[in-house]
């Protein structure tokens, strides 16, 4: 279960880039982030993770978060994390090993065989030895979710993983990720595009700035809640809902 | 020439120190010039290099070794730039620049209520040829325990460098490193101050690493790399101002920028000169 109380981000210290955010989710399951642009989704995940100075507080069955940080994945949106590192496939895969190493524990033979399999996993395999700059956009995200996958974190965090890849790492990552809802796990997903919101998401976080709603997508993923986190200008037409620009 | 180098380093101690001082300060200032680069802190190279001079003047008025004074200074500018950084809406590189420039003059100050001019000149530029034994032993002790850290902490400095929102996700405390490497930086700039001086340090750090970069897809591997350059480097730059009576430390920094502008042009991740042909 997760529990989140209060969070409130400010950047400039006048006003709140997320203002006094609580909810609850008590099932694991696949949690769509929902929002407008600029409205606080990915700052929001970072101020519940205390990555940025926040106020409130976050508990993951009933311990506070920073007791149990061993067991939380976090994967920055791509275009966040630098692209030229002189790091190959393989080696950045294997970082979801550290949290369980020891300060002068090296990866061992055994570790990169799980390396290997956690790439078999995401097709990536025969791209081990390449440097991540040479990969595409939904190749890199692949082998974010391989990084995430050795882990075995129990709540897992993902920033806009589905921007700029194609459709068939989208579907590679969604196996994977339905795949660790059915092991028991809780996965927050900041995701922009409402017409797949019904299909992948048990659950939905519905912010601007503050909380609109919480709850099961069926419950929650309304015609009135979408016009109040986006405006008058959402278009919503049976199932499918699109964001037309402010005019 | 070159075998009248060799009889100089046979003839006289001045030369064989200088070699291995030199060769030493090269292959750690690349090693620790890797993180340096990746991190996007090439300006904050440049700034402890320069803040160290405070240090060494204030070592030379209360009669301390050189590298206690320097060290504590390098962090402390290390310090007020992480602080203004973190604490205003003012521009990591603005902070940099305003503290820099404040020890440098400082330093320049003190350097001279200390009334020591010559001093002053080969801090700011090096005279790796008036390098005492007792010096030669620090820089190496110096650079072992730097490269062993290096060593020891591999995975940490790599992740942190790479990913630090992961690496502080899951508990790591990522700052720790960052004051980690900032003593690293530390330590290499007071011991390249020997070789190049305070000015030019930041050429040590970064143009042998930069180099590797462009011919590398492995961090272990850039280091590599970059440390056998900046020795390489440093040797042949002595042996250049050695045969040509020029300042040792600005032909190594030449020597270095040489080999850089030849691998930006040739190196397979730049390929301007394979893009250039097939254009033609």
């Amino acid at each position: 279960m997760l529990e989140v109380k209060n969070i409130t981000v400010t950047y400039d210290g006048l006003s709140n880039a997320v203002d006094d955010v609580s909810f609850r989710i008590d099932q694991p399951s696949l949690v769509g982030i929902l929002g407008p642009n600029g409205a606080g989704k990915s700052t929001m995940i970072k101020g519940i993770l205390k990555l940025i100075p926040s106020q409130g507080e976050t508990f993951y069955n009933n311990s506070p978060l920073k007791k149990v940080q061993k067991k939380i994945a976090y994967v920055e949106q791509k275009s966040a994390i630098d692209y030229t590192f002189p790091i190959t496939v393989k080696e950045c895969v294997s970082l979801g090993l550290y949290p369980s190493k020891k300060v002068f524990q090296k990866i061992s033979t055994a570790d990169w065989k799980q390396v290997d399999v956690a790439l078999e996993k995401v097709r990536m395999l025969e791209y081990k030895n390449k440097q991540i700059g040479e990969l595409s956009g939904g190749q890199f995200q692949r082998v974010l979710i391989a990084r995430t996958l050795i882990q075995r974190a129990d709540l897992i965090f993902l920033d806009e993983p589905f921007v700029g890849i194609d459709a068939t790492s989208e579907k590679i990552i969604m196996n994977i990720l339905y795949g660790f809802r059915n092991l028991g796990k809780t996965i927050m997903i900041v995701h922009h595009d409402l017409s797949k919101v019904e299909q992948y998401f048990g659950q939905l976080v519905i912010i601007d700035k503050r909380l609109i709603a919480c709850g099961a997508t069926k419950d929650v993923f309304t015609e009135e809640n979408l016009i109040r986190a986006y405006g008058s200008s959402i278009i919503v037409k049976g199932s499918e809902k699109q964001c037309l620009p402010n005019l | 020439m070159f075998t009248k180098f060799i009889d100089g380093l046979i003839e006289y101690h001045f030369l064989q120190n200088a070699l291995v001082t030199a060769t030493v300060i090269g292959i750690v200032s690349g090693a620790v010039g890797c993180f340096i680069i990746l991190r996007g802190m090439s300006l904050m190279g440049d700034a402890i290099s320069h803040a160290v001079l405070p240090g060494v003047a204030v070592s030379y008025i209360l009669g301390m070794n050189f590298f206690i004074g320097a060290i504590a200074f390098g962090l402390l500018a290390s310090i007020i730039i992480t602080f203004i950084s973190n604490n205003s809406t003012i521009k990591n590189d603005t902070a940099i620049g305003i503290t820099f420039s404040s020890f440098l003059a400082l330093g320049v100050i003190l350097i001279g209520v200390a009334n020591s001019s010559t001093d002053l000149f080969h801090i700011l530029f090096g005279n790796v040829l008036a390098v005492q034994d007792f010096d030669k032993w620090l820089t190496i002790g110096i650079s072992v325990l730097v490269l062993a850290i290096i060593a020891i902490f591999f995975k940490q400095l790599l992740i942190t460098s790479f990913d630090p929102m992961m690496a502080k996700a899951f508990g790591m405390n990522v700052n720790a490193y960052h004051y980690l490497l900032m003593i690293l930086l530390t330590l290499v700039s007071v011991t390249a101050m020997q070789s190049v001086g305070t000015i030019l340090i930041v050429a040590m750090l970064i143009t042998p690493a930069a180099t590797a970069y462009l011919y590398t897809k492995r961090l272990s591997s850039m280091i590599l790399l970059s440390s056998l350059l900046g020795g390489a480097t440093s040797v042949i730059g002595l042996f250049i101002g050695y045969s040509f009576n020029i300042a040792a430390g600005s032909s190594i920094v030449i020597t270095s920028a040489i080999v850089f502008l030849i691998s930006f042009f040739i190196s397979p991740k730049q390929q301007i000169l394979r893009k250039k042909v097939l254009s033609v």
